[in-house]
C-alpha cells in the first residue's frame, strides 16, 4: 500500500523554520507509522529526525502527534490513519519544545518527574528477606508503573497547555506508584506535597484526554482522583482543593444547591483576606451581570430545595457504599 | 574541545549500567552514565519474563548453578556461575526492597514460574513487564544518588593510552560536537547486537557499539559465534512473545496441531532451554510441519483472567502487530535472533584484558551464558556482573595516580571521520540502509540457527565485501543537530567488524553446541573444541582467532537432554 505523510519539519534553533513536507512510502500491509518514518529516513530523506527503539511499544521514544493527536508511533497502523486523499499529519509532541523535526525536549517532562521524589522511601528496619506484602497491591502498583514515560499525555494535557507549572498526568501517575505502595512509608507527606504544589493534582480539570490519548491505558487522570480521594480520606489539611471539593458537596448537602458565594470562602478559607480581597472585584463584577445569586446565601432567604431529603439520601447511600467497598 | 572529566564512565544505562554506576558512586567514586538514548528507553525495558534466583526452600544455589552450566553446553566459566547462582538472591531481594514490585505468592512473598531449562520455578516476575518493572526502580536510584547523566551522547571512540583506557570520545546528539569524556575506568554496558540480524527481537538502538569501540581500541571479544534465537518472535517484526507464555502452561503446536517439542525434549516438551526449542520449531518449519514458515504458540487454555494478568504484554503487542488476540487464537511465531551470547571479555569482576576497561551485561562475556543462555538470567547477569564491575572500576581507580592528559589525537581522528563523511553527499555511494540490510539478511541466511561450512565461507565473503562497500557510503544529512545518519553510520561501521567476528568464529568451531548448530559437524566434540573462541581484531579489521581454557569447578560435561 502508499502511505501518504506529510512531516511537519523544524529545526529548534531557527524558530521560523518549521514547514511541512510530503512524502510517499510504499509498505507492507500492517506497517506502523514508525516502519513508514524509517522508511523514509532511511530512502527518502536521511536527514528526518524522530527518536525510536525497541517497536513493541514499551521504550517509550516514539511518541509524536499524528492527524493532531499524540500516539506512539510503533503502536499506530499506518493504515488506521489514512484520511481520504489529505497525506497522514505527523507532528511532534505537544507542550514541549521542539530540538529538531519530530524530536522534542523531554526535559520539560523529566523535571516534573523529578518533583514527585520518584523513588521509594523507607527509613524502616529493613525485613530480613523482601517485605510481605498483597499480590493485589503489587499488580495495582505494576499497573501504575507500566507507564512508559512516552509523554503521549503531557503533549495533549489541556491544563499544560496553560500552566507550565501543572505537574502533568504521567508525574502524577508515577506519584500514584508510591502513594499506592505499602512499603513506602512517606505517604503522609507525599499527599501533602502533591496536594500543596503548585501545579498540584488539585489543578487537573478532568478534561480526560490523557485517558483517551494513553497507549498503555494508564488512565492518568484515575490516578489523579484517586490521590485526590486518597488526600481527602487522609485529611491532609490546607489544600484550597480538597475544600473546594468539601464545600462543594457540603453546599448541595445542605441545600440542593451549589452556594457559590460560600464556595469561595470555605474553599480558600474563612480568614484568608488577602486571597479573599483579591477576589472581591470579580464578585462584584459577577453580582452586577446576575451570575452570583447571593439572595440564596443570606441565611433569611437561604431554603433547601424541595427535594433535599431525596437528595441527602443519595449522599448517605453514596457514602455507605464507599464504605462497605472499602471492607 | 569539551572536556568532561569523571572517576569512572559507564557507557549504557541500560540495567547493568545503571547498576555498575549506582555501585560505583556508593563505593565512593565520581560516576557518569553515558547513554546513546535516555535512561529509560534502554532495552533492558523490553525483557519480559522474568530474572533468576534459588529464591525457595527446596531450591538451590547449586542447582540454578548446574541448570546454567547445562543450559551453556558446558561452555560457561563454573566459577563466574558459581557467583552468579550464589548471589543471585541477595541480589534480588536488594531490588525488592529498592521498589521493584515483584509479583506475589498468595502469602506475599515474591513468587516465581518455572522457566526453560531450569529444573525449579526460580523466575521472579513482574507480569509480563519484568525488565520495565526493574528499569524504572534502578532508574529510580539513580535520581535518589544524583547520578550525573549524559543522555543522547553516543560514543565513537574508546580513548586508550600508553596501553590504559583514558575515556571515550562522545557525540552529544543535540550539538553534534564531539566531547573528550575522561575517565580514569570505563565500564562497558551497551547491551545487544541484535540489529546485525533481520530482523531480531531487539531494538533499534541495539547495534553492539560497546563491543565494537572495545574490540577497536585492542580489547578481545569472547565466543561471538553463539547467537540466540528466541524461539518465540513474530514473523515479520521478530517482537518477542515472552518465554513466560511457555513458562505460564502455553503450547507450541506444528501445522498438524501437534505439541511437537515432546519428540525433541520428552521431559521438558516447550520448556527445554531456548537452543533445544529453537532447533525443534526450525526442523518442522523445514520438513513441511509450518504454517507460513512460523508454528503456533497456543495459550488460550489458559484463560482469559490468567493471561490479562500475567502476559497482558504480549497479549496486546500480538494484537497490534498481527491482529491476533490469544485469547481465542493462537499466535503464529518463530525462532529469532535474539541475543549474544558472546561479548568483551572479562573476568568475575568485570575486568577486560585491557587496563581500565569493564564490561558487563549482554556487551560482555563473563562467561556465564557459555553457548546458550537460558531465560531469566539476563538480567540476573546485568544485576550482579553490573554490581561487580561497579565495585571493582571504583576500586580500579583509586589506585590510578592522577587524571592524565589526553592528547588531542584522538578526538581529531574522529572529526576526521566525520568530515569524510560529510563530504559524501551527493556522492554516488550507497546509503547505510542498503548495507544494513544486506548484512542483516545474509546473517540471518548463513549464521542463522543451522549452519553449514559453505554457507559460512559465502557470508565470510559477504562481509568482507560489505566492509568494502561501506568504504563509500554516502552520507545524505550533513547538519549537526540531532543527526541520525551520521549516527547510523557509525553504528553500521562497528556492526560490520562484529559481525565479522561473529562469522569467522563460527566458520573455525568445527562442532555443535548450544546455540552454534553445524549440520556438517552435528556433535559436540569435548575433546576439541571445550573452549572459548577470543577473538582479537587485526589492524586490517578481520579477526585474529585465539583460543581460551574453560574454567571447570564441579561439573564435568554430559550428554544434554531435556
Amino acid at each position: 500500500m502508499d502511505v501518504r505523510l506529510k512531516v511537519k519539519r523544524q529545526d529548534g534553533t531557527q524558530p521560523d523554520s518549521s514547514h511541512y513536507d510530503e512524502y510517499t512510502v510504499e509498505m507492507p500491509e500492517g506497517a506502523t507509522m514508525l516502519d513508514a518514518l524509517l522508511q523514509v529516513r532511511d530512502y527518502e530523506d536521511g536527514g528526518l529526525a524522530l527518536r525510536y527503539s525497541c517497536r513493541s511499544s514499551i521504550c517509550g521514544s516514539c511518541a509524536m502527534r499524528v492527524n493532531g493527536r499524540a500516539r506512539l508511533a510503533c503502536k499506530t497502523k499506518a493504515s488506521d490513519m489514512a484520511n481520504g486523499d489529505e497525506p497522514i499529519l505527523v507532528e511532534p509532541l505537544g507542550n514541549m519544545p521542539v530540538i529538531k523535526d519530530l524530536v522534542t525536549d523531554m526535559e520539560v517532562h523529566w523535571d516534573k518527574v523529578r518533583r514527585i521524589t520518584p523513588w521509594l522511601e523507607n527509613s524502616g528496619p529493613e525485613p530480613e528477606r523482601e517485605h510481605i506484602v498483597m499480590h493485589e497491591t503489587m499488580v495495582d502498583v505494576s499497573n501504575a508503573l507500566s507507564c512508559i514515560q512516552c509523554g503521549a499525555c503531557v503533549s495533549d494535557c489541556t491544563v499544560l497547555e496553560v500552566d507550565k507549572h501543572f505537574i502533568g498526568p504521567a508525574a502524577f501517575a508515577k506519584a500514584y506508584r508510591f502513594v499506592g505502595d505499602p512499603r513506602d512509608d512517606t505517604t503522609m507527606d507525599r499527599l501533602k506535597a502533591l496536594s500543596s504544589a503548585k501545579g498540584g493534582i488539585w489543578d487537573c480539570t478532568r478534561c480526560n484526554i490523557c485517558v483517551e490519548v494513553c497507549p498503555k491505558d494508564i488512565r492518568p487522570m484515575d490516578r489523579i482522583m484517586q490521590l485526590r480521594e486518597q488526600v481527602v480520606n487522609a485529611g491532609v489539611e490546607g489544600g484550597i482543593g480538597a475544600r473546594h471539593g468539601t464545600a462543594f458537596a457540603g453546599s448541595v448537602r445542605r441545600t440542593g444547591r451549589l452556594d457559590e458565594v460560600r464556595l469561595l470562602p470555605e474553599s480558600v478559607g474563612m480568614f484568608n483576606a488577602p486571597r479573599l480581597l483579591k477576589e472581591l472585584p470579580g464578585a462584584f463584577r459577577m453580582m452586577r451581570a446576575g451570575k452570583l445569586p447571593w439572595k440564596d446565601t443570606l441565611p433569611l432567604f437561604s431554603k433547601p430545595i424541595a427535594g433535599i431529603a431525596h437528595v441527602r439520601r443519595l449522599f448517605d447511600n453514596a457514602r455507605s457504599e464507599k464504605k462497605e467497598a472499602k471492607r | 574541545m569539551t572536556v568532561f572529566q569523571h572517576d569512572v564512565l559507564v557507557i549504557g544505562a541500560g540495567l547493568a549500567g545503571m547498576r555498575a554506576a549506582i555501585e560505583a558512586a556508593r563505593n565512593g567514586a565520581d560516576v557518569a552514565l553515558v547513554t546513546k538514548l535516555h535512561p529509560m528507553r534502554s532495552h533492558s525495558g523490553a525483557a519480559q519474563g522474568g530474572i533468576n534466583a534459588a529464591l525457595g526452600e527446596e531450591d538451590s544455589w547449586e542447582s540454578h548453578a548446574f541448570d546454567t552450566v547445562k543450559g551453556s553446553d558446558y561452555l560457561a566459566d563454573q566459577d563466574a556461575v558459581e557467583i552468579f547462582a550464589r548471589e543471585a538472591p541477595g541480589d534480588i531481594i536488594e531490588l525488592e526492597r529498592m521498589g521493584t514490585s515483584f509479583s506475589r505468592t498468595e502469602d506475599g512473598k515474591i513468587a516465581q514460574r518455572p522457566f526453560g531449562g531450569a529444573g525449579f520455578p526460580r523466575t521472579c516476575f513482574i507480569a509480563d513487564i519484568t525488565g520495565q518493572a526493574i528499569l524504572h526502580v534502578v532508574y529510580e536510584q539513580v535520581l535518589k544518588l544524583g547520578i550525573t547523566v549524559y543522555q543522547e551522547y553516543f560514543c565513537t571512540s574508546l580513548i586508550v593510552e600508553d596501553g590504559e583506557v583514558r575515556g571515550v570520545i562522545a557525540m552529544p546528539m543535540i550539538t553534534g560536537d564531539l566531547a573528550v569524556m575522561q575517565g580514569k575506568a570505563v565500564i562497558m554496558a551497551t547491551g545487544g547486537l541484535g540489529r546485525v540480524y533481520a530482523p531480531t527481537t531487539n531494538a533499534i538502538a541495539c547495534t553492539g557499539d560497546g563491543m565494537a569501540i572495545s574490540y577497536m581500541a585492542g580489547a578481545p571479544l569472547q565466543d561471538m559465534e553463539f547467537m540466540q534465537f528466541h524461539p518465540t518472535s513474530l514473523k515479520d517484526s521478530g517482537v518477542l512473545m515472552t518465554e513466560g507464555a511457555r513458562g505460564e502452561g502455553g503450547y507450541l503446536l506444528n501445522s498438524e496441531g501437534d505439541r511437537f517439542m515432546g519428540k525433541y525434549a520428552p521431559n521438558k516438551f516447550e520448556l527445554a532451554s531456548r537452543d533445544v526449542v529453537s532447533r525443534a520449531e526450525q526442523t518442522e518449519i523445514n520438513e513441511g510441519r509450518g504454517i507460513d514458515g512460523c508454528v503456533l504458540l497456543d495459550v488460550r487454555h489458559l484463560g482469559e483472567e490468567k493471561i490479562s494478568e500475567r502476559l497482558w504484554q504480549i497479549r496486546e503487542l500480538a494484537i497490534d502487530l498481527t491482529n491476533t488476540d490469544m485469547v481465542h487464537e493462537p499466535v503464529k511465531v518463530r525462532p529469532g535472533a535474539h541475543y549474544a551470547m558472546g561479548g568483551i571479555k572479562t573476568d568475575v569482576d568485570g575486568a577486560a584484558p585491557l587496563p581500565g576497561l569493564f564490561a558487563a551485561g549482554e556487551c560482555a562475556n563473563v562467561s556465564v551464558h557459555g553457548s546458550n543462555r537460558l531465560g531469566g538470567n539476563s538480567l540476573l547477569d546485568t544485576i550482579v556482573f553490573g554490581r561487580r564491575a561497579g565495585v571493582a572500576a571504583a576500586a580500579y581507580v583509586k589506585q590510578v595516580a592522577s587524571k592524565s592528559q589526553i592528547s588531542e589525537a584522538a578526538l581529531a581522528e574522529d572529526q576526521n571521520r566525520i568530515q569524510q563523511w560529510m563530504a559524501t553527499k551527493g556522492s554516488g555511494g550507497e546509503r547505510p540502509a542498503v548495507i544494513r540490510g544486506e548484512m542483516g539478511r545474509m546473517m540471518r541466511e548463513d549464521l542463522g540457527i543451522f549452519r553449514a561450512r559453505e554457507k559460512l565461507d559465502s557470508a565470510l565473503a559477504k562481509i568482507v565485501e560489505l566492509k568494502g562497500r561501506f568504504e563509500n557510503v554516502r552520507l545524505e544529512d550533513t547538519g549537526k543537530v540531532f543527526n541520525l545518519d551520521l549516527l547510523s553510520i557509525f553504528e553500521l561501521g562497528g556492526m560490520l567488524d562484529v559481525a565479522h567476528a561473529m562469522v569467522a568464529g563460527a566458520l573455525a568451531r568445527e562442532e555443535s553446541r548450544g546455540a552454534h548448530t553445524r549440520l556438517d559437524f552435528p556433535e559436540r566434540n569435548d575433546e576439541k573444541w571445550l573452549k572459548h573462541t577470543v577473538a582479537s581484531r587485526k589492524e586490517d579489521g578481520s579477526p585474529q582467532l585465539d583460543y581460551a581454557d574453560v574454567t571447570m569447578t564441579k561439573w564435568e560435561p554430559e550428554v544434554r537432554t531435556y
